[in-house]
């Protein structure tokens, strides 16, 4: 029991006969960081605030430490939540904003302060303590926000898209002092955001949801290498997709040839989704023997690490990422390897 | 740069209207509080004023009440309606805003019909023997008891108080809701996840986050409250001089004495900015802009 602090069973919501969930199973582990990520409007905002206790959902059982908790509201829940726009208290100063839920559980004062302090200190704002919230900036604000939740040591933490209004480097910056405040708590995170990036690299367990259905859970990891479906593939970095058909195990054609892969299970001729990630060709000039398809350069885009680079073949339009510099108008040569080459069922 | 001129002249004409119709009448009031009728300099209109002592407390006890009445009436109403569907406070505040579209003195006038002693109310009470019943525990619990034809309600007090709440009491309402419904949803969310049950939720982070709202209703019941004039003529009786009909009294009554009424209204000016000052101070700077 546990091992599933958190179980969530056949959850289904709907706002006047509009399905947010369908059918939503999820557990989460004591101690686990686990992000639910997807578009807007996936629903994994929905799931958040039925986890704190925001919203009821219309079927479906909430477990929490082996109890039934669709009923109790958020301020009976041993959990807290850091919200999208940080909902600061704007009248109370920032040492009242983090004291606020020690004082409704009656702590004594001195124990307050020096929690409160200890907080502020985790959230590198050590002297934060008499300043006005309206004087903090965005990231000051988003901190104070994860000390006043984290001060009542609640069981799990609950994160709203909390770096979306932040800027690229202090998201980067934060992204990495939350992961290293989760490992010192050692309390449980559930996090919700859009970004992929920010949840290969925070997460030991990714959801990724997709019109209130849960498309996959796995480690980043697997996620990115083993996509269970186009939507996903698509999601979680760049890919390219294109109709195939799986003639038999470890065979599919596409682009008018036969390719050898890595998968099996599919009928006879299924027709498929191939998925190949834009890092995954190697470009070889066009009259190598080894060469599977051969194509132009179409556009270049210098993106610091390596180069973007459509190339136009007979069949399809690859996006291909390389370190190495071509130009347009160029002919290219294609190669892929069984690995690279990833099948997925229609959906 | 031609149209930022030509903006910038469009203002004059307000500023014209201004200098005329406030400005100088400003300067008018204070040099007539400070001048006799020969047009000398004197402080004796101030002196004058001790004899109205009563007025001044009179004045400000019963716009005090009014307006705590308003706050204790509005308050609730601005509450419930902030968190109403934005189509149905749209209906509601208009309906609010109704009464103020029928003529200041129409109203107060239906009021006197309603209060007055073979009014409205008092016909009620005496048809459904509320008054008979009066007399008869009256008599039954003292021989000396005079029975009474009607319950004394127009000419009183509480009919002045009446009647300022009945008219202010929208100015209560407005700023308290316009505040209130701007409070972020996801601040009475955090409340709740840190702990908070309803009552709490109200009193540590709704209520605070509304006292703008407050204050600005106490001063925009306040000062009207406090220098309106016909309300106590008309629901008062001649008993419940107010502020606001003794300066109208110098003016245009009888007691004709311009200098002690621009006195007076020089010294209510006062009492009126120390209020709005006072509460401005409460108000901590935050949220100015709902302040009248």
């Amino acid at each position: 029991m546990a091992e599933k602090l958190i179980n969530l069973e056949n959850i289904h919501k709907d706002y006047g006969g509009k399905v947010v969930l369908d059918n939503i199973n999820l557990y989460v582990r004591d101690k686990e960081f686990v992000t639910l990520l997807g578009p807007s409007g996936c629903g994994k905002t929905t799931t958040l605030r039925i986890l704190g206790g925001f919203e009821t959902p219309s079927q479906g059982v909430v477990y929490f430490d082996g109890k039934i908790i669709n009923d109790v509201p958020p301020n009976k829940r041993q959990i807290n939540t850091v919200f999208q726009r940080y909902a600061l208290f704007t009248h109370m100063n920032v040492y009242d904003n983090v004291a606020f839920g020690l004082r409704i559980s009656k702590v004594k004062e001195s124990e307050i302060k020096e929690r409160v302090q200890r907080m502020l200190k985790l959230v590198n704002l050590p002297d934060y303590a008499d300043r006005a919230v309206s004087s903090l900036s965005g990231g000051e604000q988003q901190r104070i926000a994860i000390a006043r939740a984290l001060v009542n040591h609640p069981r799990v933490l609950l994160l709203d898209e909390p770096l979306g209004a932040l800027d690229l480097k202090l998201r980067q910056n934060m992204q990495r002092e939350l992961k290293a405040i989760q490992q010192q708590v050692g309390i449980t995170f559930v996090y919700v955001t859009h970004d992929q990036e920010e949840a290969l690299t925070m997460s030991d367990t990714i959801v990724v949801m997709n019109k209130g259905r849960i498309q996959q859970i796995g480690t980043p990891v697997d996620i990115y290498n083993e996509p269970k479906n186009a939507f996903v593939a698509d999601f979680i970095g760049e890919s390219n997709i294109l109709d195939g058909v799986m003639n038999k195990d470890y065979l599919v054609t596409f682009c008018g040839r036969q390719f050898e892969c890595l998968d099996k299970g599919f009928a006879p001729d299924e027709n498929v989704d191939v998925v190949v990630r834009p890092e995954d060709f190697e470009l070889l000039p066009p009259d190598d023997e080894r060469v599977q398809m051969v194509g132009t350069v179409k556009s270049v885009i210098f993106m610091g690490v390596h180069y973007e680079i459509m190339v136009e073949t007979e069949h399809f339009t690859w996006m291909i990422q390389s370190i190495y510099e071509t130009h347009v108008g160029d002919r290219v040569g294609l190669l892929l390897t069984p690995d690279d080459i990833h099948i997925m069922h229609k959906s | 740069m031609k149209n930022r001129r030509l903006a910038s002249l469009s203002a004059y004409p307000y500023v014209v209207w201004m200098a005329i119709f406030v400005v100088i009448p400003l300067v008018l009031v204070v040099f007539y509080a400070f001048t006799n009728d020969a047009g000398q300099f004197t402080t004796a209109n101030f002196n004058e004023m001790g004899s109205y002592t009563m007025v001044f407390v009179r004045s400000l006890v019963l716009s005090a009440a009014a307006t705590a009445v308003c706050l204790i009436l509005g308050y609730p109403v601005a509450y419930v309606l902030a968190k109403e569907s934005a189509g149905f406070q749209r209906i509601a505040l208009m309906l609010l805003m109704l009464p103020m579209w029928i003529n200041f003195l129409l109203r107060t006038y239906a009021w006197m019909s309603i209060l007055e002693n073979t009014g409205l109310l008092n016909t009620l009470f005496s048809d459904i023997g509320l008054i008979a019943l009066v007399n008869k525990i009256g008599s039954a619990l003292s021989s000396s008891y005079v029975p009474i034809d009607h319950f004394q309600m127009i000419n009183t007090q509480g009919a002045v108080i009446l009647g300022m709440v009945y008219n202010y009491l929208p100015f209560m309402i407005m700023p308290i809701h316009s505040v209130i419904v701007k409070i972020d949803r996801a601040t009475i969310e955090a409340a709740q996840d840190l702990g908070a049950d309803d009552v709490t939720v109200f009193r540590k982070v709704i209520f605070p986050l509304s006292l703008p709202g407050v204050l600005s209703g106490i001063t925009m019941v306040f000062v009207p409250s406090v220098s309106t004039f016909i309300l106590s003529k008309l629901l008062g009786g001649g008993t419940t001089m107010l502020l606001g009909d003794l300066i109208e009294l110098q003016f245009m009554g009888g007691a004709y004495n311009p200098h002690l009424g621009s006195a007076i209204s020089l010294i209510m000016m006062i009492i009126v900015m120390v209020c709005m000052a006072l509460m401005n101070r409460f108000g901590d700077g935050e949220d100015q802009a709902v302040m009248l």
